[in-house]
């Protein structure tokens, strides 16, 4: 028990972090009360980086919101494309092409890659060892340029289209992916020497900031945290989606509920999100990545529809209200940071405020997704 | 548990409307209305079954109801065309029909809060509307069932201007704190 937890408080402090502050990853402001040491409340306050993208939705057809999604996770923004086309392909019922999907599966997965070693570089920063940090970018760096060529960007993708992909890969892509998946393996087991097994890590997380499953449901979270509590839930599995059914791969859940375990849960995907890639380009098929006969003015009819998604950081979902009309209705969008954070002021009461820190940096947070 | 049986205790709590609809076109299993007196009945009815809470959102269905009496002023002018002319083709006179039989004043448009549960081990999206008027627009918080409502809820409230009562803290979170006006509103006007 701490030392706060034994004898009552007498004075507290208010101790305001961010929203700028190195370990926040953005403009996140949290505000402490503080009893010495230890947390009596935290109250992370929001909406630094608000830029109302759902009322952007309203304001323009469903083809021009695309590169907004893109610009919410940053991260993962292709998995934010795939949540979008998806809904409005359901809405509007549009087939898309086997290899679009293969393509769309491929690179997200990519994505997702890139995503948790940007993350597990941050986060060691966090906790105060730079050198894995160049590692990670070093790696990622290869990610960024195979998904360069074949989408034209580094980092906020606007990739998929209504109906499928608006550019096919190439040969040197194929070549260039398979060489990454074998360069990433090899490292793989340096991570773990250098980090994993590190003593001072495995102090910093173990037993520390627990998360319990009934707290990951009562505040919806979702993805790497709850998979770090027990519940072993993955959008990819639960609500199969393109083309994951056909894919072998593993979801991987830890019992232990603390920083450690959502850990173990992002170094252990960063592995099936690599097999995924190799079981879709062994079995990429050849024919069109774009459907033949996608309208160029999209009306959906009327009513709501949704399409959740998994991406790096949990299920993202999104909900549109169509009118019939050549623009949503309403678009609400639901991150999944937004309520992996929201657990954060009750999880880290009568904590020690650097473990609080190692506890935010294992949420793994992007802040412009959870404004929006 | 499944889906059906989640509709059937659903309908028990006194919800006014439980369709199950197709999950492959909507992306969601159950659609469920209630009246907001009756909305913390059917949470409670999900909480107990274990299901945990996506998001909270609103819609502003703002000139709904002129667009609804538009269209049976049309249904019902219709109507009388084709009854006219088959009177004339019978060679009789044409009932006089009253085309604008309802010029009262229009019933006032309705704000609808919007909950969507998902359970971590089946699949059962569900979906619970509750609508209230505009000018009115309070409903009762969930957030002592699910403390992760609390920020959907405030969240809900900035862009709608929904008044969750009973809800311990109902200051902007994503808007400025001294923001008086609520964008997703469809009169909204920067």
């Amino acid at each position: 028990m701490s030392a706060f937890a034994e004898s009552e408080a007498k004075e507290t402090f208010v101790l305001n972090l961010g929203p700028q502050h190195p370990a926040t990853h953005g403009v996140l402001r949290v505000k402490l009360t503080m009893d010495g040491e230890y947390i009596v409340e935290a109250e992370p306050v929001l909406g630094y980086i608000h830029r109302m993208h759902e009322k952007m939705g309203e304001n323009r057809t469903w083809a021009q919101f695309l590169p907004n999604t893109g610009r919410m996770d940053y991260l993962h923004a292709l998995a934010f494309n795939h949540g979008y086309v998806s809904v409005v392909e359901r809405a509007a019922g549009i087939e898309v092409p086997e290899r679009a999907e293969y393509l769309r599966v491929i690179t997200s997965e990519l994505n997702r890659v890139s995503s948790h070693l940007l993350w597990f570089g941050a986060f060691i920063l966090d906790l105060g060892g730079f050198s894995p940090l160049l590692y990670a970018f070093d790696d990622r760096e290869h990610i960024l340029d195979l998904l360069e060529s074949v989408t034209g960007s580094r980092l906020t993708y606007c990739y998929f289209r209504f109906g499928g992909v608006y550019n096919d890969i190439d040969g040197d892509f194929v070549v260039g992916a398979r060489a990454f998946i074998k360069r990433l393996r090899g490292r793989m087991p340096m991570y773990h020497n250098l980090v994993t097994k590190n003593i001072i890590l495995m102090k910093r997380l173990r037993e520390v900031g627990p998360i319990s499953a009934e707290m990951c449901r009562k505040y919806g979270a979702t993805g790497p945290v709850c998979r770090g509590s027990g519940i072993n839930f993955d959008v990819r599995k639960h609500e199969p989606y393109s083309i994951y059914p056909e894919m072998d791969f593993e979801v991987p859940v830890y019992e232990q509920c603390d920083s450690m375990a959502r850990y173990m849960v992002r170094m252990d995907e960063i592995e099936q999100s690599l097999r995924i890639v190799e079981q879709a380009l062994d079995k990429l098929p050849e024919g069109p990545v774009m459907a033949d006969k996608v309208p160029k003015i999209i009306k959906p009819p009327k009513g709501d529809y949704y399409h959740a998604v998994e991406t790096a950081r949990g299920s993202f979902g999104v909900r549109v209200v169509s009118d019939g009309s050549n623009t949503p209705y309403r678009l609400k969008l639901r991150s999944p940071t937004y309520s992996n954070l929201s657990l954060y002021g009750e999880a880290c009461q009568g904590m020690l405020l650097p473990d609080a820190l190692a506890l935010m940096g294992s949420l793994d947070l992007v802040i412009p997704e959870i404004d929006r | 548990m499944n889906c059906a049986a989640i509709k059937q205790k659903l309908a028990a709590s006194g919800a006014e409307s439980v369709i199950e609809t197709e999950y492959a076109r909507k992306g969601f299993a159950l659609d469920v209305q209630v009246a907001p007196e009756h909305l913390v009945a059917a949470v409670s009815v999900l909480d107990a079954e274990g299901f945990f809470i996506e998001a909270v959102t609103g819609v502003d269905w703002l000139g709904e109801q002129a667009a609804l009496r538009k269209e049976t002023e049309a249904k019902a002018a219709a109507e009388a065309k084709v009854k006219a002319e088959a009177a004339a083709a019978a060679g009789e006179e044409a009932p006089a029909v009253a085309v604008h039989a309802e010029q009262g004043e229009l019933p006032e448009d309705v704000l609808e809060a919007v909950y969507d549960f998902n359970h971590y081990e089946y699949l059962c999206r569900v979906t619970i509307r509750t609508r209230m008027v505009r000018s009115k627009p309070e409903v009762p918080t969930i957030s002592q069932i699910y403390p992760g409502a609390n920020w959907h809820e405030r969240e809900t409230h900035d862009f709608f201007g929904i008044i969750f009562v009973g809800h311990p803290y109902l200051v902007p979170l994503l808007l400025p704190e001294d923001a008086d006006y609520h964008p997703l509103l469809k009169d909204f006007r920067p």
